[in-house]
């Protein structure tokens, strides 16, 4: 097979980069408008300080901790899933991968944004970081806030060097095709590169380190956001279950952010030449069993605490299941559990529709029980006289808001920039690949042979 | 900068290029081959491996390990915070901390090696032809000697359907 044949998926992926509809600008700026409407609150909230948002004794941690949380949650739509599936050579992975690792750097840094909206004087952040200050005081490396700054900062660092690696040989590719200012920015961005067999050994050997090094990393990050909430005597917080609890919620919210972000691609950027159903079937798969999953692990949770009965667990049992947190508490239920297992069950409604249902359900779904871990817990706590309850101000709602705003454009932005499909390992994909020589073919046999 | 390829479409001709080189007398190192997608199932892809990245990697996760330890017990001594009822240096949760720490180096450590080894922001010119982007593979030598030239270039145009080119 020719190889210059395959410049028609390279002009397919391209494409985006050199022609934009009047669409295109008309979304970004709605979109930008909105992030600036969220900038704004978040500026009215400095200005006039934490009181504006909901957030009061008891319930300190409201929709920002939640969205923190969440949005931590989607970022591991991207890396761990494609580190994964890079480890493991899955062949369909590869139009997936890129869209999924862009998902990850740009939540990580939407969450990580939070826990400075919520320290109310931002500008007092740098009292986290570790350096020998005046006021004698160093961070407390037993506070699992503390946990949170290394854990994301390692997550964001190896996401955005695991998601820019490969990058590289398509940055020379727009370089080549390229002109003007153009050719100047790509041919900066592709650091040089050319293609040599040493330059392409060393990536994948590097890519394949890294896949390795990011999977432990993604899962203690989501572990560590667990242990926010773990290590505290609040009622329904100190378990155990936590940290793998957490980490399934996250990958399960992540594919279904995934499949939505696949879905909304293929459609405006007309890829679907490249993101088969079968990507879609697949992803959906792992979303089912990701559902099947979570609920495994919110039955053990429940069944836990209501047997052991403890009268201040209890309280926020109830309150979740029948109280005033119950419509949220079975809606999440609902979306995480019931729509996914009644569409993805049945191959006649696993389609690209009923794809798209389950998985905006479940974003709803775990961005609710992300605020059910979070608020009713607060609002219960194991004294009664400390019992309140939270509900959130504009600000707070204008600022959530705008975070999904803000990933929407990024995401928008992004993919006129990059081949949000990395093209050399489509063209890779479409290799021939010759027959095993017989002598490989008994270099095998050997391997498998049973060794006393 | 003087140079002698051959751009080829199929990666068969290219690697029977290669072996015309070799065997018209010019040293493994001396062959340049450039593609846009690696070919890891021909032999002229498996030489010049580079520097071995793993062995960075463990040398980043050790300096992260290093750097972790004396980032957290050695500074939680210098600066003492009671917290209830743990430890000064409490090695439980400075785990978290050095694991971080340790994977990070670890990240850090590969992707400088690569970028090192991979001779990437390199300054000197060297042997490319942009006709690779359209999916050619360039096998040549750069900086030959003029006695092997006509050799090279047999040897390139034996290979098979494909264009060869010198610059001078």
């Amino acid at each position: 097979m020719s190889r210059t044949r395959n410049n028609p998926l390279a002009d397919d992926l391209v494409r985006p980069l050199y022609h934009t509809s009047v669409w295109f600008y008309g979304v970004a700026l709605a979109l930008a408008t909105v992030v600036l409407c969220g900038a704004a609150a978040w500026a009215y909230q400095i200005w006039y300080g934490i009181g504006v948002a909901g957030i009061n004794w008891p319930v300190f941690w409201g929709f920002f901790l939640t969205n923190f949380v969440f949005w931590i949650g989607i970022s591991h739509a991207g890396t761990l899933i494609s580190a994964i599936l890079r480890l493991v050579n899955a062949r369909w992975r590869r139009p997936v991968t890129r869209c999924a690792e862009v998902i990850t750097v740009f939540s990580l840094m939407i969450g990580a944004m939070f826990p400075l909206i919520h320290l109310g004087k931002p500008w007092l952040f740098f009292w986290l970081a570790p350096y020998p200050s005046s006021r004698e005081l160093w961070p407390n490396f037993r506070s699992p806030l503390v946990w949170d700054f290394f854990a994301i900062n390692t997550y964001l660092t190896g996401s955005l060097l695991f998601l820019l690696l490969p990058m590289i040989p398509d940055f020379a590719l727009i370089r080549d095709r390229s002109t003007g200012w153009r050719k100047r920015i790509y041919g900066t961005l592709a650091l040089g590169w050319r293609g040599t067999t040493k330059q392409w050994h060393q990536l994948e050997a590097g890519m394949q380190i890294m896949a390795v090094a990011i999977i432990p990393v993604a899962v203690s990050v989501h572990s560590i956001v667990s242990f926010d909430f773990s290590m505290a005597t609040v009622p329904m917080w100190h378990s155990t279950i936590f940290g793998p609890y957490f980490v399934a919620g996250a990958i399960f919210s992540g594919i279904a952010a995934l499949i939505i972000a696949m879905a909304v691609l293929r459609r405006t950027l007309h890829l679907e030449a490249y993101l088969h159903p079968v990507h879609f079937d697949n992803l959906s798969k792992l979303l089912l069993l990701m559902s099947l999953l979570w609920g495994y692990f919110v039955f053990s949770e429940r069944l836990t605490v209501w047997y052991g009965n403890e009268p201040s667990e209890m309280a926020v049992f109830w309150a979740t299941q029948r109280g005033a947190y119950a419509p949220l508490y079975w809606t999440m239920v609902v979306c995480n559990f019931v729509i996914p297992l009644t569409i993805l069950s049945f191959k006649r409604l696993r389609k690209l529709p009923g794809i798209l249902v389950a998985s905006c359900g479940v974003l709803v779904g775990m961005w609710l029980e992300r605020f059910l871990i979070i608020v009713p817990s607060l609002a219960h706590k194991q004294l009664p006289y400390s019992w309140g309850h939270y509900s959130p101000r504009p600000t707070e709602i204008l600022i959530m808001i705008a975070t999904f705003a803000a990933m929407t454009l990024l995401y928008m932005l992004f993919s006129k920039f990059v081949p949000i499909i990395a093209i050399w390992e489509m063209k890779v994909g479409n290799q021939r690949h010759p027959p095993v020589p017989v002598a490989d073919e008994d270099e095998m046999a050997e391997l498998w042979k049973a060794r006393p | 900068m003087k140079a002698i390829y051959g751009l080829y479409d199929d990666p068969d001709v290219a690697q029977r290029a290669f072996d015309g080189l070799r065997k018209a007398g010019a040293a493994d190192a001396d062959i340049v081959v450039i593609s846009s997608e690696p070919f890891e199932e021909h032999a002229f892809s498996h030489r010049q491996k580079g520097a071995p990245l793993h062995l960075a990697a463990m040398c980043g996760g050790l300096a992260g390990v290093v750097g972790g330890y004396l980032l957290t017990s050695v500074t939680q001594r210098a600066w003492p915070l009671k917290t209830s009822g743990m430890p000064i240096v409490a090695n439980w949760p400075n785990i978290i901390v050095i694991f971080e720490l340790t994977m990070l180096g670890a990240i850090l450590a590969t992707v400088g090696t690569l970028l090192i080894s991979a001779r990437l922001f390199r300054r000197v010119p060297a042997l490319y032809d942009t006709e690779v982007t359209n999916g050619y593979i360039l096998v040549g030598v750069q900086a030959p000697a003029s006695a092997s030239t006509p050799q090279f270039a047999s040897a390139l145009e034996a290979a098979g359907q494909g264009r060869v080119k010198t610059i001078d």
